[in-house]
């Protein structure tokens, strides 16, 4: 396996930047709209997310290349996944319960919300569709986490100061939301081409 | 015993009052990703008004089998399951559009609505309310998609289903992801001052 720095580099910025899992591939829009209400919740959940999100792509990557593959079962990467990252986030949060309650009083509401996100799943079924090596499922991992941390920081430092704006009626709430975030998507557009994959 | 009114009740409630997109803001990653143009927006609302449907009737039979303890990840097999079967027919039968959304098909696994819809309805109701609740949801579902890319395609392309219609520039920022999220949060706010409107003439728990 080789590893050649630069190629990983271009992964991560390409995963955090130029392909956002929120402003460009849509995916766990519900968490956030849900969590980027305020920042404390929004940093918690960003933290929380890399982790898991890195676990879970390491662990579903050595199941699918040496369970998954040698037997012929690729076809049921979706049960399995979602079944390894279940699986997880549940032992996890078990662990964390009985080792570090204060982290666990921290960061284990955002845990339970994790286990069924799109783009925790996403992750290892981008990875095994691309056939990334072990390390570059990591750095792919990686980059995404950071591009999702980055997207909630942004919104809730947005949205706290949305609260205090005079919005029409109609648009308070959800509605408003969802047209920033597609002010900032425009934005982001601006990043595409930055990197020729 | 319920009859047939009900049974429309329920649909209706699927369509209008509990629309998964516009009312409960729920499973949105979809309704951005494949709208920009009609045909992917239908596919995708039919594949989840098939994985709805098929969960809601499979949980509800299984119903007094499950113990209560591990019901959700009972309930998460079940709908991957039906997803992957969805997964492979559209991969079998619509190669075009699978290419495009393939990603986003395989996805409907961690749908909080399908999950809410079988914990919430079918593990407690009997077999034919539980399907027509699982069609109820399924079309409002499809109905917001539509709704969507219709005008996603028409502003941003000119066109429907890939058929030219306005003969002028389109409104590129349409079909760019950015033009996603302002449909949504338009469209989102015109259900919102629809309901004030109406609810202010009717009486309260009018649907639309």
């Amino acid at each position: 396996m080789s590893i050649d720095s630069a190629k990983l580099f271009e992964l991560i910025i390409a995963a955090s930047l130029i392909n956002n899992f929120v402003f460009t591939r849509f995916l766990g829009l519900c968490i956030f709209f849900g969590v980027s209400k305020k920042m404390e919740t929004a940093v918690g959940m960003s933290i929380t997310f890399t982790s898991v999100m890195m676990i879970s792509a390491a662990l579903s990557w050595l199941i699918f290349n040496y369970v998954m593959i040698p037997l012929d079962l690729t076809f049921l990467k979706i049960i399995v996944f979602i079944g390894v990252v279940a699986g997880f986030v549940q032992a996890s949060d078990t662990i964390m319960r009985k080792v570090a309650p204060v982290l666990f009083h921290k960061l284990g509401i955002y845990l339970a919300l994790i286990s069924t996100n799109c783009i925790i799943l996403a992750v290892p079924l981008i990875n095994a569709g691309e056939k990334y090596n072990f390390i570059e499922s990591l750095a792919f991992a990686f980059g995404s986490g950071i591009g999702f941390a980055l997207a909630l920081l942004i919104m809730a430092s947005i949205r706290e100061k949305l609260e205090l704006a005079d919005v029409p009626k109609t648009f308070k709430g959800l509605p408003i939301a969802f047209v920033v975030t597609g002010l900032i998507a425009l934005a982001f557009t601006g990043f595409s081409g930055l990197i020729k994959l | 015993m319920p009859n047939t009114i009900s049974y429309l009740a329920l649909i209706k409630n699927g369509i209008f009052k509990e629309n998964t997109i516009f009312r409960l803001a729920l499973s949105l990653c979809p309704s951005i990703a494949v709208t920009n143009n009609l045909r992917n927006g239908v596919l995708m609302g039919a594949a989840v008004l098939f994985v709805q449907t098929m969960v809601n009737i499979t949980v509800s039979l299984m119903r007094k089998f499950i113990h209560p303890r591990i019901r959700l990840p009972i309930f998460m097999l079940v709908i991957s399951g039906w997803v992957t079967v969805t997964d492979m027919t559209m991969a079998a039968f619509a190669r075009e559009a699978y290419k495009q959304m393939g990603l986003y098909i395989q996805l409907i696994v961690a749908f909080a609505s399908i999950l809410a819809r079988a914990e919430m309805f079918a593990s407690k109701n009997k077999i034919a309310p539980s399907m027509f609740d699982g069609i109820g949801m399924g079309l409002g579902f499809l109905f917001a998609l539509t709704v969507i890319s219709f005008f996603r395609e028409l502003l941003g392309k000119g066109s429907l289903w890939g058929v030219p219609i306005i003969n002028a520039k389109p409104l590129l920022i349409m079909i760019l992801p950015a033009g996603g999220f302002f449909a949504v949060g338009i469209l989102m706010a015109f259900f919102n001052w629809v309901d004030m409107k109406f609810s202010r003439k009717r009486p309260a728990g009018a649907s639309q």
